[in-house]
C-alpha cells in the first residue's frame, strides 16, 4: 500500500491508501475529517466539495494521487473559527435544514466569491448549480451569497 | 468517568443525589428530570447528580446551573424539520428563561421518560404541545417556590421575567440561585400555563440550534458517528425486486485492500418477519452478501468484486406492467368504499356535465442526501445502535426481538439526519446493522452508496386516480374518486378532508396492487399526489363550468360551515381564510397574458393551505416562477423555521412534479444515480412567497 503526503488545512498529513483512493474517503476515514460529505460519489451532487489549491473540487472524483502536494482546504479549515464571511452570512440568513449538504455549498461559494467578489444573480445561480439541497433551502442560499459578497468588500 | 446504566441512575434517590452532588465538587450542575412531565406523571427521584453521569444515559430534562445556564434536552429525532429547536423553545417559554441562555441537547432514545420520540407524521409538535409547556411551566413554578419560601412570602407575590425571580418588595434572586432547593420540592400536578400573548420566545424567529456545527463541518450525522475500531459494511442486496440470493462467489472480494470478511445475512430477519407481517413491504426477505472492511471505499470497492446469482419465484415487475394493472382497476369494480354520501351513481345519470380525468404518479425515492447508515455494537451484555432513524424506539424494540434481547439491553442513541422525509423510518439499515455486528460481534457501521440508496429504496407507491364529477344547473352535485396504488391505499381521514361534506354524493373508494417492490411513507404521504390530483381536477372542472377557479371553491365551501358531520377534517372558514389572503397577496387574474396562474387549497396535518402558482412556457415547456403560498397551521413556535420548511417543501413539490420519474423494468430501477435522476437544482427553484397566517389555535 503506497504512502501518501497530503496537506490539509495546512497541517501535513500520511495516509497508507491505494492509490485510486477518493479525496473523499482519505479525509473522511483516514484523517477523521468527516466535515465533507458523502452525497452522490460521482461529482453530481457537491456535498463532497473541498478547495485544492483554492480550487472548488469535487472531493468524491478527485483521487488522493491527485491531491498529493497540493494545498486542500476542508470546511474545518475554511477559518480557524468559523468566522468566514460565508459562514457567517449563513448563521446570519438561518439557512440550512437537515444541513447535509450545507458544507459542499458553502465550500462551493467560498471559492467562487474569491473569483467573483461582486456576482449577479445569474453568476449565483450558475456558480451553486451543482450543488444539490434536498431540503430546497436554494433561496436562502442565495440570498446568503449575495449577503456574503456584500461583506467580503 | 463512571458510566453507569441508566437503570441504576433513574432510581438515584434526592439524598445520594445530593451527597454526589457534594463530592462531584467543580461539578455543581442539577438536573430536573422533569421530562417525567411528558408522561405527565409526578417522579419523585427526580433529581440527578449530571457531573457522575455518562449523559448519554439521560434523555431530555431540563438542566439548571448555578450560574443559571439552563440546558435542553430536545427529545424528538431531527431530520431538518427543526424540532430540535422548536420543542425546546416551547419548554422554555414556559420555564420563563431567555433564550440565549438555553443551550440545546439532542437526548437519546428513553421509553420510560418519553412519549412518542418519532419524526413522522408531522406530529412532533402536535403531540409534544401539551407535555412541553407543562414540562417548563412545573420547572417554573418550583424554582419560584423555591424563592418565596427563602424570603418567607406567597409564592403568588412573586414574578419571573428571562430567570430572575422578584418579590413584591423588588428583591431578585436567579434561577440558578434557588436551583439546589427548587429540585428538593415536589413536582407540582397543576400549574398554569401562559396564554400566546404573553409568550416571548415563541413567534420570534430563533436559528438552528446546530447552525454553528453545520456551518464548521462538526460531525453531527449518522455517517459522521465513529468509534475506535469500527469496521464498515457494504450490503449487497438483490439488484431486481422479487429476487432471492441462490449462490455467490467472493474469492477476488477477500484478496482486496481493508477486506476483513464477507458474511451474509438474512436469516434473523426472516425469523422475526414470520413475526411481523408488516415490516414485510419495507425489507428484502431475501439473504444478502456484506463485505466488511476497515474503510468505507475499500467495502464499497470490494462489494463491487463479488458475484453473485440471484434468482425470482415470480415474474419481475415493470413499470409498464404496473400500468395496465392499475388501468385495469380503474376501469374495474373491485374497491374498498372509504366513504360513500348520497348517491353518486344516481346523481351521474341525471347531472347535465360530466368530467372524468385520471392524474398518475411514478414511485418515487426518497433521496436524503445522506445516504442510508446505521451502527450497530452487539456484544453479550448489550446491543448499541446509533445513527439516523426517524422512530427509534420502533426500531429498538424491533432490533431486541430479532435478536432475542431484552428491552433493556438496547441503547438507541440518535444523530442528527441528513434528511429523513419518511425514508428513515423503515430501519431497514438498523435492522441489517445490528444483523451484522450480531454475526461478527464488532462494532460496525452499514453505509450505502448513492446507488444502493435509490435501487433499494422504500418508494412512494405508484398510483392513479380517477376523478369524476357530476354538475347540474351549475351546481356540482357528484364527485367520485377512485384511487388504484401499488401496496399501500389511502388510509385514515384522508376521505374526509376537502371536499367531503361540499358535495351532496361524494364517494372515495381505494383498491391496492401487491407488488415485490418495497414501498412506504413519503414526505406527507398520500396527500403529496392527492392534492396536486385533486386540485387539477377543481381547475379543470371550473374550466369545463365556466366559472371562476376560485370562486368554485369558495361556493363549495360554504355548503361546510355549521356542517354537523363530525368525520369532516377541515375548517371551512380557515379554508375559507387562506384562500382570501392568497387571492390578495398573488395578484390573481391580474398577470400579463404570458403569465398562466394555477390554484390549489389543501388541508393536511392540521393545516390549511391555499397556493397560486405563476408559470410561463419557456422554449415550450411550463417553468414555474413563482409560488404564493399562504398558511395557517396555527400556533407558529419559530417563524424562521416554519418559513424555511415552507419554501423547501413547495420547491422540493414543484421538482418532484416536473422532473420526478422513476421507471421500472425486470424488478430494477433504471436510474441509480443523479446523472440519470433529476432533483431541481437552484436555477430551476421558483421564488416562494410566503404568509403564515396568525392566530391562536
Amino acid at each position: 500500500m503506497p504512502t501518501y503526503q497530503i496537506r490539509v488545512n495546512g497541517v501535513d498529513r500520511t495516509v497508507d491508501v491505494s492509490s485510486d483512493t477518493p479525496l473523499l474517503w482519505v479525509l473522511r476515514d483516514h484523517i477523521g475529517l468527516v466535515g465533507t460529505k458523502f452525497g452522490c460519489g460521482i461529482g453530481q451532487c457537491g456535498a463532497c466539495t473541498v478547495h485544492v489549491d483554492g480550487v472548488a473540487m469535487r472531493s468524491c472524483s478527485a483521487t488522493v494521487e491527485m491531491a498529493k502536494d497540493r494545498e486542500i482546504t476542508t470546511i474545518e479549515g475554511l477559518s480557524e473559527d468559523g468566522t468566514h464571511p460565508v459562514q457567517e452570512a449563513w448563521k446570519t440568513i438561518d439557512v440550512p435544514q437537515c444541513g447535509y449538504c450545507q458544507a459542499g455549498q458553502i465550500m462551493t461559494a467560498a471559492a467562487f466569491l474569491e473569483s467573483n467578489p461582486n456576482p449577479s444573480e445569474n453568476d449565483i445561480e450558475n456558480a451553486l448549480h451543482g450543488n444539490i439541497c434536498r431540503c430546497a433551502t436554494y433561496s436562502r442560499i442565495k440570498k446568503a451569497v449575495k449577503l456574503a459578497a456584500e461583506n467580503m468588500d | 468517568m463512571k458510566n453507569m446504566s441508566s437503570n441504576n441512575t433513574k432510581h438515584i434517590n434526592r439524598r445520594a443525589f445530593l451527597r454526589n452532588t457534594t463530592l462531584a465538587g467543580g461539578g455543581l450542575v442539577i438536573g430536573f428530570n422533569l421530562i417525567q412531565s411528558c408522561k405527565t406523571k409526578v417522579v419523585k427521584e427526580a433529581v440527578i447528580d449530571l457531573a457522575n453521569l455518562d449523559y448519554m444515559d439521560f434523555n431530555a430534562f431540563i438542566k439548571i446551573a448555578e450560574n443559571g445556564a439552563v440546558t435542553i434536552f430536545s427529545p424528538n429525532p431531527e431530520i431538518g424539520q427543526g424540532v430540535k429547536t422548536a420543542m425546546p423553545m416551547i419548554i422554555a417559554e414556559e420555564l420563563d428563561v431567555a433564550w440565549n441562555m438555553v443551550h440545546v441537547e439532542q437526548a437519546a432514545l428513553d421509553t420510560k421518560s418519553f412519549v412518542r420520540q418519532v419524526a413522522g407524521g408531522s406530529q412532533s409538535i402536535r403531540h409534544g404541545w401539551d407535555a412541553l409547556r407543562q414540562t417548563g411551566a412545573k420547572a417554573k413554578h418550583m424554582l419560584v417556590q423555591a424563592a418565596a419560601n427563602r424570603w418567607g412570602v406567597d409564592a403568588s407575590t412573586c414574578s419571573v421575567s428571562e430567570g430572575v425571580i422578584t418579590n413584591a418588595n423588588g428583591e431578585t434572586l436567579g434561577y440558578g440561585d434557588v436551583v439546589k432547593e427548587a429540585a428538593l420540592l415536589e413536582v407540582p400536578e397543576e400549574v398554569t400555563l401562559k396564554t400566546p400573548k404573553e409568550y416571548k420566545i415563541m413567534g420570534k424567529d430563533a436559528p438552528n440550534v446546530d447552525l454553528d456545527e453545520i456551518v464548521t463541518g462538526k460531525p453531527l450525522f449518522g455517517l459522521d458517528y465513529k468509534v475506535d475500531g469500527m469496521l464498515y459494511a457494504s450490503v449487497l442486496r438483490p439488484p431486481a425486486f422479487g429476487q432471492e440470493l441462490v449462490s455467490f462467489d467472493d474469492s477476488e472480494a477477500r484478496k482486496m485492500s481493508g477486506v476483513v470478511d464477507v458474511i451474509t445475512i438474512g436469516s434473523k430477519l426472516r425469523a422475526y418477519l414470520e413475526k411481523d407481517d408488516r415490516f414485510h413491504s419495507k425489507i428484502s426477505p431475501s439473504d444478502k452478501v456484506v463485505v466488511i472492511a476497515k474503510s468505507t471505499w475499500e467495502a464499497m470497492q470490494a462489494k463491487k468484486a463479488i458475484k453473485a446469482t440471484w434468482e425470482a419465484k415470480g415474474t419481475l415487475e415493470s413499470t409498464e406492467e404496473h400500468d395496465n394493472i392499475l388501468n385495469g382497476i380503474l376501469d374495474g369494480n373491485d374497491f374498498v368504499t372509504q366513504r360513500a354520501d348520497g348517491d353518486v351513481k344516481k346523481a351521474f345519470a341525471e347531472a347535465d356535465d360530466i368530467l372524468e380525468r385520471t392524474y398518475e404518479s411514478p414511485f418515487l425515492p426518497h433521496n436524503c442526501m445522506e445516504p442510508m447508515n446505521f451502527y450497530a455494537h452487539v456484544t453479550d451484555a448489550k446491543v448499541h445502535l446509533a445513527g439516523p432513524i426517524q422512530p427509534p424506539e420502533w426500531k429498538a424494540g424491533l432490533v431486541a426481538q430479532m435478536l432475542e434481547r431484552e428491552p433493556e439491553q438496547v441503547q438507541m442513541d440518535m444523530t442528527r439526519m441528513g434528511g429523513g422525509f419518511g425514508r428513515r423510518l423503515f430501519g431497514d439499515f438498523v435492522v441489517e446493522a445490528a444483523e451484522i455486528s450480531d454475526a461478527i460481534r464488532k462494532p460496525v457501521q452499514v453505509v450505502s452508496s448513492r446507488e444502493d440508496d435509490m435501487t433499494t429504496g422504500v418508494y412512494r407507491p405508484a398510483i392513479k386516480y380517477r376523478i369524476k364529477a357530476g354538475v347540474k344547473d351549475g351546481k356540482v352535485t357528484a364527485y367520485h374518486l377512485k384511487e388504484a396504488s401499488i401496496n399501500d391505499s389511502m388510509y385514515g381521514l384522508i376521505p374526509n378532508f376537502f371536499p367531503a361534506g361540499a358535495i351532496e354524493n361524494y364517494q372515495v373508494d381505494t383498491s391496492a396492487h401487491k407488488s415485490e417492490i418495497t414501498t412506504g411513507a413519503w414526505r406527507a404521504p398520500f396527500t403529496n399526489f392527492l392534492a396536486s390530483a385533486e386540485q387539477s381536477f377543481f381547475d379543470e372542472l371550473a374550466e369545463m363550468m365556466e366559472v371562476d377557479k376560485i370562486q368554485l371553491r369558495l361556493d363549495l365551501l360554504q355548503k361546510v360551515k355549521g356542517t354537523s358531520d363530525e368525520r369532516i377534517q377541515y375548517s371551512p372558514e380557515r379554508m375559507e381564510e387562506v384562500i382570501k389572503v392568497a387571492v390578495e397577496k398573488s395578484g390573481w387574474g391580474t398577470k400579463p397574458k404570458n403569465v398562466y396562474q394555477g390554484f390549489v387549497n389543501y388541508y393536511c396535518h392540521n393545516t390549511h393551505v391555499a397556493e397560486v402558482a405563476d408559470v410561463e412556457i419557456e422554449d415550450g415547456k411550463p417553468v414555474v416562477k413563482k409560488i404564493t403560498c399562504v398558511v395557517d397551521c396555527g400556533i407558529v413556535v419559530n417563524p424562521t423555521g416554519a418559513l424555511n420548511q415552507i419554501e423547501g417543501g413547495v420547491i422540493d413539490g414543484v421538482g418532484h412534479a416536473m422532473y420526478g420519474d422513476f421507471i421500472f423494468k425486470d424488478g430494477k430501477p433504471l436510474a441509480n444515480n443523479y446523472d440519470r435522476y433529476k432533483l431541481i437544482r437552484m436555477k430551476e427553484a421558483p421564488e416562494v412567497e410566503t404568509h403564515l397566517i396568525q392566530n391562536e389555535f
